[in-house]
């Protein structure tokens, strides 16, 4: 009897814990991979494609499936070591198939030669170019994020990458005045 | 431990104060400048009023190029509260409005109004709030604003917030202290102007309502205390503190410790302790605005150093640029190898980039030290871990960690040690027996992360606008999708609901087909280079598509099927398409110069076509060249193959020229459309 008794009482249990964790596994669901997320959040989302994947999110995914950290040069080396961080594995240089490391650009269009043909806008990820058929395109450089995409597109080659000026906002202190000597 | 109002008060009545850890004690060099009145100096030949002086947004340009301004007249506005506007520092005109290098370590140039003044110094009309008690206060706050007043002891925060604050304050403590080495310009100020700065005291105890007003002022500035007791002693609520010598006692965290040993917690602002402090300047500027309407367009600057021959402290309108401070003071060259120049004092001053610099609402002192005064910081030597700089630091922070971390660029590991605690009062550098420059570590290493935080913000709005994108472009396929179906529905239904007039139309539809087709022909009588370039370019992709498919089964059986038989009719098809291909672009350049040619060129949409056909011929010229380019790589491989049969590659030879007369026919074509456009364009306007 008392084993009877038992049964009974570990099925209640069972069965009452059993709802608690179906109840918590709906309400507390996670709507995705928290890993993914976490890596896209050190991605610079410039949305290039340097990295072979259609922008960083793809990549972001490749990453958590086990693909190398070192595909992506505008975060570079900064990028890579936190991305080693967070994924326990060594830092590795940047992978040079992928691209250099270069300094921040926007783009920039030469307005006299555009002819208006769109091709740009269409290629750009983050909806940074401005214009419409057969008028004069332009880049909003705040939202430009250098990824280069345009460049190729354009038929008449009048788009330029140019460097983004220094102001004194995002200037950094400099040391150079300062020798450094190996002792 | 927080100490409450009473017990601080009577500690400061009994003159008993708190310390704040660490400190250096510099040499006060203050006598060099302090002894003499300060002076008036003739107008600079222009002025560079720059249009952000203060921390927070600039305004708006409210004036224009060669517009001629009164003094005091405004030069800025905006709604926004974090803006404090500029005022033309004398009557003049407007020489231009453009980037001019700035007073900043980075000397780069910021958006600047100069002004040439005509020499009359004419103000513009002033409306004083003399009766600003019976006001709203937020009358005066607004005075406040609009004479453009921002913290004039060093960061420059807008005053008009810190003189509204959101929480109730126990102590607003007026700082006199200047406990930077060299700088006099507040001690002067005091001195001469003591009552007018009694009067911004007044100003802003109406506004703020504080139980106690305190005057704190460092115990090497007898003079100063002497003269802010005898105004201030009829007020009860005033107290006038002297507070020990020690640097840096005039950080605002410092001083508030020093008086009520309260800390202001991280993050935080002094309010969060009750307390406010301003600036004597400050309380100068604010009697001035108040009591007389006059914005802020002067502020007393000390001239000092042993490369000046007449230190001293002089009003400066704000814009003057340094190079006419240097001549008034007599500045001699000699007594500098290299020419440095410092804004503000030896301990947190900058060199500055240029003598153009101006002078800002923030600048308190010019210091032009010789040779022998303010000797070059040596070669840096490695920390030798005495912690001299730890003792120093008044912030009770561990300037060797940081220093370490700043270095190795392990910012979120600076960050642990409280790297933004950090005020950059440069004691530590200051003790540092190897001459380690750890300010500047620091400051790099600030910059650093306020960089990457900017970066962060710009990927985050780069990720939604990336989404959002992805989502539109999502919706529009739908959209086409769903309006394509629509239209099949309706082309249907209306098939089904009249056949016979469906039946109709298809018939005249036909019919008009055919009747094109027959013109077209009889066109091409007219002009059979067209059709045979068409003809030709069918024949030559059938030729291509042929070679593709042979080229393909080449390579993929190579090896096994060496048949000699096949060889060569692969490579004449080849031959036969790249020669039908050459010709069908010859063709196709010829036909757009002939239309070119023959175009009526003052016609307007002609002119456009001639536009549009340029491009497409850089086009294909491009797409070519990545074309050949190609071919090139794969000639050359194929080439090696080749070799063995001597035959067919003589035979193949001839493909090479072809596609070099083809860039040279394109290039012919490209410069012969582009001299017509620009013949059009000619023409056109001089038909205009």
């Amino acid at each position: 009897m008392t084993i009877f008794w038992a049964l009974v009482a570990l099925s209640v249990l069972a069965l009452i814990f059993g709802l608690i964790l179906g109840y918590a596994a709906i309400r507390f669901k996670v709507e995705s991979d928290p890993l993914v997320e976490q890596i896209d959040e050190i991605l610079p989302q410039t949305q290039c494609g340097q990295c072979g994947y259609p922008g960083c999110r793809p990549y972001a995914d490749a990453i958590a499936n086990g693909d190398d950290i070192n595909k992506c040069p505008p975060g570079g080396d900064a990028t890579i070591k936190k991305l080693a961080d967070l994924m326990g594995v060594e830092a590795k240089p940047l992978d040079a198939a992928h691209g250099e490391e270069d300094v921040k650009k926007v783009a920039f269009i030469r307005e006299d030669e555009c002819i208006g043909c769109t091709k740009c806008i269409q290629a750009c990820p983050v909806d940074a170019i401005l214009g419409a058929a057969k008028q004069m395109h332009t880049v909003l450089s705040e939202e430009c994020t250098g990824c280069d995409l345009c460049v190729e597109p354009c038929p008449v080659d009048c788009i330029d990458m140019v460097p983004v000026a220094d102001t004194p906002a995002s200037w950094r202190w400099q040391l150079d005045n300062i020798p450094i000597k190996q002792v | 431990m927080y100490k409450q109002f009473d017990e601080i008060l009577t500690r400061i009545n009994d003159g008993k104060l708190w310390d704040f850890p660490g400190g250096v004690s510099p040499q006060g060099k203050k006598e060099l400048s302090n002894t003499t009145d300060i002076d008036r100096l003739p107008l600079p030949k222009e002025l560079y009023v720059t249009v952000k002086q203060h921390i927070g947004v600039e305004g708006h340009v409210e004036v224009e190029e060669g517009q001629q301004v009164l003094k005091g007249q405004l030069l800025t506005k905006s709604m926004n509260p974090f803006a404090v506007p500029v005022h033309a520092p004398t009557s003049g005109k407007i020489k231009s409005i453009s980037p001019h290098v700035s007073a900043h370590p980075s000397g780069l140039p910021k958006l600047t109004i100069t002004i040439e003044p005509d020499g009359l110094d004419k103000w513009t009309e002033m409306t004083p709030l003399s009766n600003y008690t019976e006001l709203p206060k937020i009358k005066t706050v607004e005075a406040i604003c609009s004479a453009g007043i921002s913290g004039m002891g060093g960061a420059g925060f807008p005053t008009h917030i810190k003189a509204s604050p959101k929480k109730d304050v126990e102590f607003l403590i007026i700082n006199g202290v200047e406990c930077e080495p060299y700088i006099s310009s507040d001690d002067r100020l005091m001195r001469e102007h003591a009552w007018q700065i009694r009067q911004g005291i007044d100003v802003l105890s109406h506004l703020l309502t504080p139980k106690k007003v305190i005057i704190a002022i460092e115990d090497n500035k007898p003079e100063a205390i002497k003269a802010m007791q005898v105004t201030c002693q009829e007020q009860d609520n005033y107290i006038v503190s002297p507070i020990p010598t020690k640097y840096p006692a005039g950080g605002e965290k410092q001083l508030i410790q020093v008086l009520t040993s309260r800390e202001v917690p991280k993050q935080g602002l002094p309010v969060d302790v009750g307390v406010i402090m301003q600036n004597v300047g400050t309380c100068f500027a604010i009697a001035d605005a108040v009591y007389t309407g006059k914005p802020l367009v002067e502020r007393v600057v000390t001239l000092t150093g042993e490369a000046l021959n007449a230190p001293r402290n002089v009003w400066a309108l704000i814009g003057t640029p340094i190079e006419h401070l240097l001549k008034q003071a007599d500045y001699q060259e000699k007594r500098q190898r290299n020419s440095k120049v410092i804004m503000g004092g030896p301990m947190m001053g900058f060199a500055v980039a240029s003598e153009q610099v101006p002078v800002i609402k923030t600048t308190n002192c010019i210091l032009v030290p010789a040779d022998k005064e303010l000797p070059e910081i040596g070669d840096e030597q490695p920390c030798i871990r005495c912690g001299a700089c730890a003792d120093a630091c008044p912030a009770s922070l561990l300037p060797q960690q940081l220093f370490w971390h700043s270095k190795a660029k392990e910012l979120d590991k600076a960050q642990d040690y409280n790297l933004f605690d950090c005020i950059e009062c440069g004691a530590c550098a200051f003790v540092c027996p190897s001459e380690i420059p750890l300010v500047h570590y620091y400051r790099i290493a600030k910059s650093e992360i306020h960089n990457q935080e900017l970066e962060k913000d710009q990927a985050d709005k780069a990720r939604e606008r990336f989404e959002a994108r992805k989502l539109r472009l999502v919706r529009e396929q739908q959209e086409r999708e769903e309006k394509h179906r629509k239209a099949a529905e309706a082309r249907k239904q209306a098939m089904s609901s009249d056949k016979g007039d469906a039946k109709d139309k298809i018939a005249a539809a036909l019919a008009r087909a055919k009747a094109k087709k027959a013109a077209a022909s009889d066109e091409a009588a007219d002009a059979s280079p067209e059709v045979t370039g068409k003809q030709d370019k069918v024949a030559a992709a059938v030729a291509r598509a042929k070679a593709k498919r042979e080229a393909a089964k080449q390579s993929t059986d190579s090896e096994a099927t060496t048949d000699t038989a096949e060889q060569p009719v692969d490579k004449k098809d080849k031959v036969a398409a790249a020669v039908a291909r050459a010709k069908a672009k010859r063709e196709a350049a010829k036909q757009i110069t002939d239309a070119e040619a023959t175009t009526d060129t003052g016609e307007q949409p002609q002119d456009k076509k001639d536009k549009v056909a340029a491009a497409v011929a850089r086009a294909k010229a491009k797409r070519e060249a990545a074309k050949q380019s190609t071919a090139h790589q794969a000639d050359a491989t194929t080439n090696d193959m080749q070799q063995t049969d001597t035959d067919t590659s003589v035979q193949a030879e001839p493909t090479q020229p072809m596609s070099k007369q083809d860039k040279i026919a394109q290039a012919i074509a490209k410069a012969k459309a582009k001299r017509d456009a620009a013949k059009a364009q000619q023409q056109e306007q001089d038909e205009k």
